[in-house]
């Protein structure tokens, strides 16, 4: 294997990991249902489609056939996440989940 | 390198999983704990894929499409039934 | 009878083959019968769900569209990281945002787009198809969000589906 597809596979695992990270920890500490819904739709999304792609690079750099199945998943992930995001955030709002005191704004009765 | 980068990678994915049990557990509410399970999907699916890496082997990835598949229904059936009482009508 | 055996839905049959093929990892005589087979079925079971209108009428500018979308999906990510990891606390905003699309199927590539784009998630759109509820998690000024979803996506959208 090269040392550039090395350099970018480790990259980009190490990338995805974070952003997985990044967005489990905004689940764990923004203060309201609302604000945590940012976290896991974009970062972890981010996240699992970067080790996605350092997987394709992998098993094309080993001399494999080019994974068209993870960029499927990927392709997948990017359609479905806004979509269970607006079925949680209209199910929020008709149990009428609490915001913190500093939203501007209000959610709509449903 | 790949080895290095590969364990600090999933050192890193079962944090994230751990944080989203504390969420699961904690809630205060039940979107959050639907919220929470999601992500654990999608932290399944990327760990499968690091295995995969790890083995250097293809063969998991039809499984963590199944868990795609089946994690993005599941959270729909329940953002559903939270909203409406019931799945189906 | 023989409307039956008509392909009522061809962008989404052609989908539905490629995907096939994708997942039976490459061509073969037996995945392109029952690509071509699903590609028939899968249209004529969910006919009722569809709507009457054609959607699309620029096809040509979906790629470009696409492509914008996948920068700001990355440009996003760091956004948000940023806001999670900072100590301060994000100043979240509900913003209703009034729609000029018309189409369905315009309002909700709208709406997933921005659900995977710059700190914005949206939540719901009205009865009338004419607003859309907007949670923004870091916003000083409702007016600033509007303007730039509107220059950003709602424009190239609005020339697309005419």
């Amino acid at each position: 294997m090269s040392t550039l597809a090395e350099y970018a596979i480790s990259a980009l695992l190490l990338f995805g990991g974070a952003f997985t990270l990044i967005g489990a920890i905004g689940l764990a500490r923004l203060p309201d249902f609302y604000t945590r819904l940012h976290g896991p739709t974009k970062a972890t999304t981010v996240g699992v489609g970067s080790i996605m792609l350092s997987s394709v690079i992998y098993f094309s750099a080993i001399g494999e056939k080019i994974g068209i199945s993870e960029i499927l998943i990927t392709v997948f992930l990017l359609m479905t996440a806004p979509v269970s995001a607006n079925m949680l955030a209209k199910a929020a709002m008709h149990i009428g989940v609490q915001t913190t005191k500093d939203t501007k704004g209000k959610p709509w009765e449903q | 390198m790949i080895t290095i980068a590969l364990n600090l990678t999933i050192a890193m994915v079962i944090l994230a999983a751990l944080l989203n049990v504390y969420r699961l557990v904690k809630g205060p509410d039940e979107p959050d704990r639907v919220l929470a399970i999601d992500t654990l999907n999608i932290n399944a699916i990327a760990l499968i894929i690091l295995l995969g890496i790890t083995l250097s082997t293809r063969m998991y990835l039809e499984s963590a499409l199944l868990i795609a598949v089946m994690g993005f229904v599941s959270t729909v059936a329940m953002a559903k039934y939270l909203k409406r009482g019931s799945v189906i009508e | 009878m023989f409307d039956r055996l008509s392909f009522p839905q061809p962008w989404l049959s052609l989908i539905l083959f490629l995907t096939w093929q994708i997942l039976s990892d490459g061509l073969s005589g037996g995945s392109i019968a029952l690509g071509l087979f699903l590609a028939w079925l899968i249209p004529q079971i969910t006919h009722g769900f569809w709507p009457e209108r054609p959607a699309f009428v620029k096809t040509w500018r979906m790629p470009a569209y696409i492509l914008r979308v996948l920068m700001d999906i990355v440009v996003a990510s760091f956004s948000v990281a940023w806001l999670i990891l900072s100590p301060r606390p994000p100043r979240p905003a509900f913003v209703c945002y009034p729609l000029k699309l018309e189409h369905p199927l315009a309002i909700s590539i709208l709406a997933s787009t921005i659900s995977l784009t710059p700190g914005t998630v949206s939540a719901d759109v009205s009865d009338d198809n004419k607003t859309l509820l907007i949670h923004a998690l870091d916003a000083t000024d409702d007016q600033e969000v509007i303007d730039a979803i509107y220059n950003r996506y709602e424009k190239p959208l609005m020339e697309m589906f005419q």
